[in-house]
């Protein structure tokens, strides 16, 4: 029995099975509907959120199975002061696989050290979120057929977003990746990312807070929000926030197979224009995510198509 | 100075000089009930000054701590009056409740009862990193 905590725990060749498979699932999708049939997934949220909720439940009722929920930690066990690890032994009685995401660094890591289900984890705090970097990975290769010989172009929070970090982690496995990384001063990529990832692993990247000027080398560009949340200071938010935005003019100078990523929500980092431009696949990346998840359970299930 | 030789109990040699009241503390021997001498200072052609303490009893030592403390400790365990058993402490590769994690964010900050584990991410800088949130551990 295997669980998915951190992206590190996938090996190479496992990523590519997972989005090999999800390749199968968009070309193919009528028979994955009935392979999850009898299989319950329990996706235990003690933290708000809407797409990575909704992704999983449409993931497994697209494979045949059924979903069962804890949506808030107010209406949980949680709220009455139960640990994770019983509430986890607990739900592995009643769900054959267990997504969940909470506030806690490492909450589920505890959860899978207690359940005898596969534990997914769903984003744990501001510490590890797999599946959006299996979504940013199979978004990557659907759209331009390769993971490697490219440059990517990380914009915004590279600071706290840990969406970022996950990335550059997974994508320096493969060769001829370059990273062009653009943020203000403030919100730089952490030195032990640089230090234990890049500089390791002797991946080329350049650090710069002029978006315009490195546009035009981009084959993907994955924008990033601020986060209100991350910051002590309002007055610091209010003045990073609308640091790098993308508008159609900015497009102008950028390759005619760029691909655009955000993980969502957006706030107002890329202009509304920009959606209907071809190179925009944020919401693509929203399907490619559902699949993505899909592509995960089937693995963690053991489930053999 | 003379410090009888022990019977049935334990050495720990080769303790960095300065440092056997931490790992005397860490061990909890203050609590023991038989003899335990602390020798400080000892010259030593190997490391030029070192501690060695000397437990008179045969007792269960937490070797994880012990290596964590100071790797390169000597472990001998004496039985009727001669050496039994030498061991060579090295780093642990995973310390439990030897060190707690500070983040405020970490999973362990409102689960009292889990225990504090730390692994050995980084050999030569002797970085430990908490198991559930993967912050450094503060080097002593």
């Amino acid at each position: 029995m295997r669980s998915l905590i951190d992206i590190q725990e996938l090996t190479t060749d496992e990523i590519n099975e997972l989005i090999a498979v999800a390749c199968d699932i968009i070309d193919n999708g009528a028979k994955y509907s009935e392979a999850c049939r009898g299989k319950k997934l329990a996706t235990m949220f003690f933290e708000p959120s809407t797409r990575t909720r909704l992704s999983f439940e449409a993931a497994m009722y697209e494979l045949g199975g059924n979903v069962i929920s804890v949506s808030n930690a107010e209406s949980s066990s949680a709220a009455k002061g139960e640990s994770v690890a019983d509430t986890a032994k607990t739900i592995s009685c009643y769900a054959d696989i267990i997504a969940m995401r909470h506030p806690k660094e490492g909450a589920p890591l505890v959860a899978a050290m207690n359940a005898s289900v596969p534990v997914i984890n769903a984003g744990d705090g501001g510490h590890n979120h797999p599946t959006q970097t299996l979504t940013d990975l199979l978004t990557i290769y659907r759209e331009k057929g390769r993971l490697d010989n490219m440059t990517i172009g990380l914009c915004g929070d590279l600071k706290f977003g840990r969406t970022v970090h996950s990335l550059i982690s997974a994508m320096s496995r493969y060769t001829g990746i370059k990273f062009i990384l653009i943020s203000p001063e403030e919100l730089k990529v952490p030195s032990y990312v640089k230090r234990d990832i890049l500089k390791k692993n002797d991946i080329p990247y350049v650090q710069t807070t002029d978006f315009e000027s490195v546009i035009p080398e981009l084959d993907i560009l994955y924008m990033t929000r601020v986060q209100r949340e991350r910051f002590f200071n309002e007055e610091d938010y209010l003045r990073l926030k609308d640091r790098y935005i993308l508008t159609p003019d900015k497009l102008a100078s950028a390759k005619p197979d760029l691909k655009i990523l955000h993980p969502l929500p957006r706030v107002n980092e890329i202009s509304v224009a920009i959606d209907s431009d071809p190179r925009a696949c944020y919401f693509k990346q929203v399907y490619y995510g559902k699949i993505a998840r899909m592509s995960l359970i089937l693995k963690l299930l053991e489930v053999k198509i | 100075m003379n410090i009888d030789s022990i019977k049935n109990g334990i050495v720990i040699d080769h303790i960095t000089a300065g440092k056997g009241m931490s790992i005397y503390n860490l061990l909890g021997l203050d609590k023991l009930d038989c003899s335990v001498a602390i020798i400080k200072n000892v010259n030593s052609r190997k490391l030029g000054k070192k501690d060695i303490i000397k437990v008179d009893s045969d007792i269960e030592l937490n070797i994880d701590a012990l290596g964590y403390i100071d790797p390169g400790v000597t472990v001998n365990v004496i039985k009727d009056g001669v050496l039994a058993e030498k061991r060579n402490i090295s780093l642990p590769e995973k310390i439990t409740n030897v060190i707690f994690c500070k983040n405020p964010r970490c999973i362990t900050t409102t689960e009292q009862e889990l225990p504090h584990i730390f692994r050995l991410t980084e050999k030569e800088g002797k970085v430990y990193r908490c198991i559930y949130c993967e912050t450094k551990a503060e080097t002593k």
